[in-house]
C-alpha cells in the first residue's frame, strides 16, 4: 500500500530561495508518533533537518520563524474534494479550491472526477494536471472515473489513466449497482495495482431519499435512506475483494455496521480501507431540522449513535482517513425545498478546525487525529508527503490549537459558501501553510506575532 | 388537587400557520372556538363579514386541489377579502427553482395572506421566510396540512363534545400522508389517543415516535375506537410498489362493516377526501349514518375562516 507514484508537474515547484528555520515549535509527526518541542529546517523545498536540537538554534543564514510553541505538523492530505472545473466553474475552480485548501492547512487535495465532462480519459487527467500546475497553490491529484461517464456500465482505460497520473479510480458520487461491473473493475484494476475508491449506497434504496431514514425524516415528511443501503454495498464489495484481491477503499462510511464489515475484512487480511467525512464525524441528522439544506449531504447525516461510532472508528484507527468531502454548491441550488436542493457541503477550509473538536472533546488524541489526515491518506494514495521527517517534502502547517473563532461563510475562500459550519464556534486554526517550502497561506490575524525574531 | 383552568387566549400568537407541531392546546382551542362560530354563521343567509375588508389573500397552489382551494376561496370571500387564485404549473422537475422567485414576486404585489400548497415538504416554510405577509400552509409534501387537522378536530368536537380522552384510529397510507402527521400532532396536543393502522410498507420509520400506537392489523387497531379516520391511497401505490393490489388492500385495510364493528358502536367515520370507494372505504360505510365526511367539508370552510380571522390582527395595521 505504500507504493509511491511519480510527482505530477505541479509538485515540481521552484525551491525557496532562502532557507527557513522554524524554532520553538511543538513537532508532531503522526507517522513516527513524534510529539516534542523542537525545530525544523527547510531548504530547497525539503525538510533538511528536524529535532529538539533546532528548538532554539538557527542555522547560519536561515530566515527564522518563531513558532511560539504552536504545533508544526505535516500539511493535510484531503482525499475527497469536488470542484466545478471543468464545466461548473461558477461553483469552484481548482484555483479557488486550492486557496481554500491552503487556508485550511490542506497541502494536497485529491479532486474527484464528477465534473463536466467527467474525468474518464487520459486527456482530461492531463487537463486537470495542467490547470492545477498553472493555477493551484497546493498539490493537486485527480482520481479518474472507473466507468465511462460515471455511468456504472463500461470500464475506463484504467491502465492508461493510471500511467497519465490518475491517483485512484472511483465512481464519484454514484455507486455501482451492477455487481458484474464492480467485479470486473476490481479484477482488472488489480493488474495495475490501482486503488478503487467506492461511494457505497444502494441506488435503489436511496433513489427518492433526501436524508437519513428515522424519526427526523418521519417528522419532516421527507423520504429517508436507511444505513443498511450503505452496509449492503460495503459488504458486497468486500466479498468481491475477497475473490479478486484488489486494493479497495470505501470512500465515506457513515454507520457502525459498515465499520464492522470493514473491520472484519481487515482482520481477514484484505487490502481494504475506509474513510469518513468530517461532516459525519461532527454533525447528525438533527441538524437537518428546519429543512436546512446546507446540511443536505450524500450520504446523509446519520443518527447520533452512528456519529459516535465514526468517532470511535477514528480513535481506534479502524477508519483510515478523514476527508472534507468538500462539495461547493451555489445558493441557487441550495435555496430550494429540501428534497429538490443539491447535496454537498463546502469543507476544505474548516476541515482541520472542525476536526479539532474531536481532540478538544477528548474523543480522539491529537496524533491519532492528524494521522487520519496526513500519513494515512499518503500511504493509501502512495504519496511521499504527510510526514515530518528529514528529507521529506516541506508540506508543513503551523497550527494554533486553541485560538477561538466563529466561522463566517462569507469570509471563506471557496467560491461557494455552502458551509454547514457557518456561525459555528471553533477552537484552533491554521497560522501558516507551506507547500514545498513556500508559504502559501499565513493567518493575517496573527501576522504580527509570527514576524521573524 | 387544584384544577387549573386552561389558558384563554385573546389573540392567536403566531404570524403564520405552517404546522400543527408547535401549536399548544390553547392555540388550537382558540381556533376551534372561532371556527365554531363561523360554522354557525355559515348556515345563515348572510354569511358575509368584513373582518378582512381591503385585505388581499392569494391562494398559491403548486399542486392542484379543487376542494382545498375552493374552501380557502370561500373562507376569504366570506370575510370580505379580495381573493386571487394562482395555480402554478408544476409538471417540470425544475419547479423548485422558481419557488423563491415566485415568493418574492408575489410579495411585491403586497398581499396580506398567502395560502400555499406545494408538493415538497418544507417548501411552505421556505416561502414564508421570503415574504412579509402571513403564510398559511395548505399542504406541503408529506409534511403537514394543518387546516385539515383543524377541520377534523372541529368535526370530532362538534359530534363528540370533546377531544381529550378519545381514541382516534388513523388508517391508510401514513408514510406519504401530511394529513396523518398533522392530525397526530394536533390530537396529541389535545390529549386524545392516536393509533395508526397501515401495512408496514406504508408506515414511515419510527412511527411510534410521532406519538401514536402502531398497528398493522386493522381488526386490532380499530378495537374500541371512538373515531375511524380513513386516508386516501393513491392508485399508483397499489400496483405492487407498496401494496400488491387494490383488492388485497381493501381486504385487509379497507373500512367495511365487519371491521367497523370492532370500533365503538357510536364511532365516527371520517375521510379527508377525495375517496376511493371500494379501495379504502366501502361505499355503504362512506354513506353510513355515522359518517361525518360531509360535515368535514362544511367545517373546512369554517376552520379556514377562523385561521384567516385569527391571523388578521397580527398583520401590519398601518
Amino acid at each position: 500500500m505504500s507504493r509511491t507514484v511519480s510527482l505530477p508537474p505541479n509538485e515540481k515547484q521552484k525551491p525557496s530561495r532562502t532557507p527557513q528555520v522554524f524554532l520553538n515549535a511543538r513537532l508532531i509527526d503522526p507517522e513516527s508518533g513524534r510529539d516534542e518541542p523542537g525545530g525544523l529546517f527547510v531548504q530547497d523545498g525539503l525538510i533538511a533537518d528536524i529535532g529538539p536540537h533546532l528548538r532554539r538554534n538557527a542555522p547560519e543564514g536561515a530566515a527564522v520563524i518563531d513558532c511560539q510553541g504552536h504545533v508544526l505538523c505535516p500539511g493535510l492530505i484531503d482525499a475527497q474534494v469536488f470542484t466545478g472545473e471543468p464545466g461548473q466553474e461558477h461553483r469552484e475552480t481548482l484555483k479557488t479550491a486550492s486557496r481554500a485548501a491552503a487556508a485550511g492547512g490542506v497541502t494536497t487535495m485529491v479532486v474527484m472526477p464528477d465534473t463536466s465532462p467527467v474525468i474518464d480519459q487520459v486527456a482530461l487527467v492531463d487537463f486537470i494536471q495542467r490547470r492545477a500546475r498553472d493555477n493551484a497553490i497546493v498539490h493537486v491529484h485527480t482520481m479518474a472515473a472507473m466507468t465511462r461517464g460515471l455511468e456504472g456500465e463500461e470500464m475506463t482505460e484504467i491502465g492508461l489513466l493510471k500511467r497519465a497520473g490518475a491517483i485512484a479510480f472511483t465512481n464519484g458520487k454514484s455507486s455501482i449497482a451492477n455487481t458484474r461491473v464492480m467485479r470486473n473493475v476490481l479484477n482488472y484494476a488489480k493488474d495495475f495495482d490501482a486503488l478503487i475508491v467506492h461511494h457505497c449506497e444502494d441506488p435503489y434504496l436511496s433513489a427518492t431519499a433526501s436524508m437519513n431514514s428515522g424519526e427526523v425524516a418521519t417528522r419532516l415528511g421527507l423520504a429517508g435512506v436507511p444505513t443498511v443501503a450503505e452496509t449492503i454495498v460495503v459488504e458486497r464489495d468486500v466479498r468481491l475483494v475477497e475473490k479478486t484481491g484488489s486494493r479497495y477503499h470505501a470512500s465515506t462510511i457513515t454507520c457502525g455496521q459498515s465499520l464492522e464489515v470493514i473491520r472484519a475484512a481487515k482482520a481477514r487480511g484484505l487490502k481494504v480501507s475506509c474513510g469518513v467525512s468530517i461532516n459525519h464525524l461532527t454533525l447528525n441528522e438533527n441538524d437537518v431540522t428546519g429543512y436546512r439544506t446546507f446540511f443536505k449531504v450524500r450520504p446523509p447525516l446519520r443518527h447520533e449513535d452512528d456519529r459516535r461510532a465514526m468517532v470511535e472508528g477514528i480513535a481506534s484507527g479502524d477508519i483510515d482517513i478523514i476527508v472534507s468531502s468538500h462539495d461547493p454548491q451555489d445558493a441557487d441550488v441550495k435555496r430550494r425545498p429540501f428534497q429538490e436542493a443539491a447535496d454537498g457541503a463546502a469543507g476544505l477550509e474548516t476541515l482541520l478546525p472542525v476536526a479539532l473538536r474531536l481532540f478538544h472533546s477528548g474523543d480522539v488524541g491529537l496524533v491519532q487525529l492528524l494521522k487520519a489526515m496526513t500519513v494515512n491518506p499518503a500511504k493509501l494514495l502512495g504519496l511521499h508527503s504527510g510526514r515530518l521527517k528529514k528529507g521529506a517534502i516541506a508540506d508543513i502547517i503551523l497550527v494554533d490549537l486553541n485560538e477561538p473563532w466563529v466561522v463566517n461563510k462569507d469570509l471563506l475562500r471557496s467560491r461557494s459558501k455552502n458551509s454547514p459550519f457557518d456561525e459555528a464556534r471553533l477552537q484552533g486554526r491554521v497560522l501558516r501553510t507551506l507547500v514545498a517550502g513556500e508559504t502559501v497561506y499565513q493567518y493575517a490575524g496573527n501576522a504580527a506575532s509570527l514576524s521573524a525574531v | 388537587m387544584t384544577k387549573i383552568a386552561p389558558a384563554q387566549l385573546t389573540r392567536f400568537p403566531h404570524r403564520h400557520l405552517l404546522s400543527c407541531e408547535g401549536l399548544t392546546a390553547p392555540d388550537i382551542s382558540f381556533l376551534l372556538d372561532l371556527a365554531d362560530k363561523a360554522a354557525d354563521r355559515n348556515r345563515k343567509v348572510d354569511k358575509k363579514r368584513n373582518i378582512l375588508a381591503g385585505r388581499t389573500v392569494i391562494n398559491l397552489f403548486f399542486e392542484a386541489s379543487t376542494r382545498t382551494q375552493a374552501s380557502f376561496e370561500l373562507a376569504g370571500k366570506r370575510l370580505g377579502a379580495d381573493v386571487m387564485n394562482m395555480l402554478v404549473a408544476s409538471s417540470s422537475v425544475q419547479k423548485g427553482e422558481t419557488l423563491i422567485d415566485t415568493a418574492v414576486t408575489l410579495n411585491a404585489m403586497r398581499p396580506d395572506i398567502i395560502v400555499v400548497r406545494h408538493h415538497a415538504a418544507g417548501a411552505v416554510e421556505l416561502l414564508s421566510q421570503k415574504v412579509d405577509c402571513s403564510v398559511v400552509n395548505a399542504g406541503d409534501g408529506a409534511h403537514q396540512h394543518p387546516t385539515q387537522a383543524l377541520l377534523d378536530a372541529l368535526t370530532i368536537r362538534r359530534a363528540k363534545g370533546r377531544l381529550a380522552g378519545l381514541t382516534v384510529a388513523i388508517c391508510g397510507d401514513i408514510l406519504h400522508s401530511r394529513v396523518a402527521r398533522s392530525n397526530i400532532a394536533l390530537l396529541n396536543a389535545m390529549s386524545a389517543r392516536v393509533r395508526v393502522i397501515a401495512p408496514s410498507t406504508l408506515l414511515p420509520s419510527n412511527p411510534d415516535r410521532l406519538g401514536a400506537e402502531v398497528y398493522t392489523d386493522m381488526w386490532k387497531g380499530l378495537a374500541d375506537a371512538d373515531v375511524v379516520m380513513m386516508l386516501r391511497l393513491q392508485h399508483e401505490r397499489m400496483d405492487g410498489a407498496y401494496v400488491p393490489s387494490s383488492r388485497e388492500y381493501f381486504h385487509f385495510f379497507g373500512l367495511d362493516h365487519e371491521k367497523l364493528a370492532r370500533a365503538k358502536p357510536d364511532a365516527l367515520i371520517m375521510h379527508p377526501g377525495p375517496m376511493n370507494r371500494g379501495v379504502e372505504i366501502a361505499s355503504t360505510v362512506a354513506d353510513h349514518s355515522r359518517s361525518v365526511i360531509r360535515d368535514q367539508v362544511e367545517m373546512g370552510v369554517a376552520v379556514r375562516m377562523a385561521v384567516l380571522e385569527a391571523l388578521s390582527p397580527n398583520l401590519p395595521q398601518a
